[in-house]
């Protein structure tokens, strides 16, 4: 009876214990949001957002950071997503068993876990120095789209794996071919998921810092790339795909490494921007995961 | 006519898709030739002994050291530090959403700690340094401005998420016929869930453990903004230190030439970098398939 009431005793203290300790990750998230809400509220305005930094806190903007990360996030999306998709619809449709598909997939899940700023020192090499495109916008891109397409692969897999093949069978039974069945079939179901797996790998694309700031993006930058379209005869223009750029992470970054406390403040206001962008993101994914979860029962 | 125009069409599709698989391939290989490349470039004027045995590391300096060991000791010590705060948390965390937790608080929890993994690592940095180390400054008053405890004490926050998440897994994949054998022996919840379901479970555990550990060795903002930027041989949590991550960022933040020693040597700590992660996640991915193999 004693040691029926002790094993009780633990098995109630662990609910706590467990609870507390699923609960402290929600803790720091909440003291990370106030103390950075409390530190960068006030620098929040038109002002910040359409200023170049400066050499004086208060005068301090992200406009060239956010254009920037705009501009990447665009670019690495247009790289990646068609890539990402045909590579997953070739190992989840195609591919036959055998070596080469096999070591693709271990491939591609050794790929996730590659820390990011070895694919700066690849972005680098290769497209920096190697293809001579400099520390461009085109540079940074090409680097975020290789480093995020593990994830559009891996999710764009699994949205199709849970495609069921009765699915499959009567796109067949009805004639049609197999790029048929999957362009017209199987991929608009499978749209929800593939888009959760693109939203997911664009916010890590803009939260991404390590690999930019190895490839050389700069970090004070008081000026835009040249915009795509212009009233100007050829009214578009590619050349802002190889000026110099910069975007928020490392705006961030150089804030916070300098020693004046007005531009911790300014850190704190790009934070709350990168996270709204970040937040709004994974929330979205989140949603339509959710809702396709609960509409759609095979 | 037109069934032999579907056939080409077909073929050429398939085509495609095969190449896009290959890229993947194409890119370690990219990585891999890359970070050779400038390594054996760099070993050429330093020698493999030097790098690995030399306690200190000044290539910036005019007196020029290489050894490497002072770097992997800062990544040593927060990866360990981010360890101790991360493994036990994790995995009491997953018992918790998996065998005591409601399906509601379980599907309410879990999208907000997939928010925890998904904050940019450059706003841990900022906390770390404005946040944590202020605070604990008044717990250690001796704790200098940039250290390895506070920086590694939210990495460990920051990976809490994968470990909890992926350990979930593991356990949610235990076969519920385990758990009742062992109820029905009358064994309490803490009894099954420590004898029965985390034995049970191990190889998806000990992978989501790797897998933070890898993380852990290969993050780099965090570090980079506060934990400072002296290589050091050293355990001691409460001084400056550099990780091998961070003196990357060191170096490209500077405005190094193309073919000097100071530039190679970025590719050189990153191969032992990418070595040791790659080590790292292969044994992971071992031990998910071979868990997955026992009960799918």
């Amino acid at each position: 009876m004693e040691r029926k009431a002790i094993n009780k005793w633990f098995d109630r203290s662990f609910y706590i214990i467990g609870l507390i300790a699923t609960l402290i990750g929600l803790a720091v998230l909440l003291a990370l949001v106030l103390d950075i809400l409390a530190d960068g509220l006030g620098r929040l305005g038109w002002q910040f957002l359409t200023s170049y930094p400066s050499r004086r806190p208060e005068e301090a903007g992200i406009l060239s950071a956010w254009v920037g990360t705009l501009w990447i996030m665009l670019l690495t999306g247009l790289l990646t997503i068609p890539l990402g998709i045909m590579a997953a619809i070739y190992l989840e449709e195609y591919s036959r068993k055998n070596w080469l598909t096999n070591l693709i997939e271990i491939n591609i899940a050794n790929l996730a876990g590659v820390p990011s700023i070895i694919y700066g020192l690849l972005g680098l090499g290769l497209f920096v120095r190697a293809m001579g495109l400099d520390r461009s916008v085109i540079s940074g891109a090409a680097t975020l789209a290789i480093l995020v397409m593990p994830i559009v692969i891996m999710a764009t897999r699994e949205a199709l794996r849970a495609i069921p093949s009765s699915m499959r069978e009567a796109s067949y039974a009805l004639g049609a071919t197999k790029w048929q069945t999957i362009s017209s079939q199987v991929l608009p179901a499978a749209v929800p998921g593939i888009m959760t797996g693109i939203i997911l790998a664009m916010s890590r694309a803009v939260g991404e810092t390590a690999p930019l700031i190895t490839i050389g993006a700069l970090t004070y930058v008081a000026f835009l790339p040249t915009s795509p379209v212009s009233s100007e005869f050829p009214f578009i223009s590619i050349q802002g795909l190889f000026d110099p750029f910069t975007v928020l992470p490392i705006q961030i970054f150089n804030w916070v490494s300098r020693p004046q406390k007005g531009f911790f403040e300014d850190a704190a206001g790009g934070i709350i921007v990168l996270l709204i962008i970040t937040f709004t993101m994974n929330a979205l994914a989140i949603w339509i995961r959710h809702r396709y979860q609960k509409r759609i029962r095979w | 006519m037109y069934k032999q125009y579907q056939r080409v069409k077909e073929r050429l599709i398939e085509g495609a898709l095969f190449l896009s698989g290959l890229f993947s391939i194409f890119i370690t290989i990219g990585i891999i030739a890359v970070l050779f490349f400038e390594t054996y470039e760099f070993f050429k004027e330093v020698s493999i002994f030097e790098f690995l045995t030399d306690t200190q590391w000044t290539p910036l300096f005019s007196e020029k050291h290489f050894g490497v060991l002072p770097l992997f000791a800062g990544t040593f010590l927060t990866t360990v530090i981010a360890i101790i705060v991360a493994l036990p948390l994790g995995l009491v965390s997953a018992i918790f959403l998996s065998e005591y937790a409601p399906e509601r608080i379980r599907v309410m929890i879990k999208p907000v700690l997939e928010i925890l993994a998904a904050v940019p690592t450059v706003v841990y940095g900022y906390f770390a340094l404005l946040f944590v180390t202020p605070l604990l400054q008044t717990i250690i008053p001796d704790i200098s401005g940039f250290n390895a405890l506070s920086p590694g004490i939210v990495m460990g926050v920051m990976i809490i998420p994968i470990v909890s998440s992926l350990s979930e897994d593991a356990m949610h994949a235990v076969p519920m016929g385990l758990r009742e054998g062992a109820y029905a022996l009358g064994a309490t919840r803490l009894q099954v869930a420590t004898r029965v379901v985390v034995p049970a479970a191990f190889s998806g555990i000990a992978a989501s453990f790797i897998l933070g550990i890898s993380r852990a060795v290969g993050e780099t903002m965090i570090l980079a903004i506060a934990a400072g930027q002296q290589p050091r041989l050293t355990m001691n949590p409460f001084v400056p230190i550099e990780t091998v991550t961070a003196y990357i960022v060191q170096v490209s933040l500077g405005d190094t030439p193309t073919g000097t020693i100071e530039y190679k040597t970025i590719f050189a700590v990153g191969i032992s970098l990418f070595l040791v992660t790659f080590g790292l996640n292969v044994v992971s991915y071992w031990l998910r398939k071979r868990f997955r193999e026992v009960y799918e």
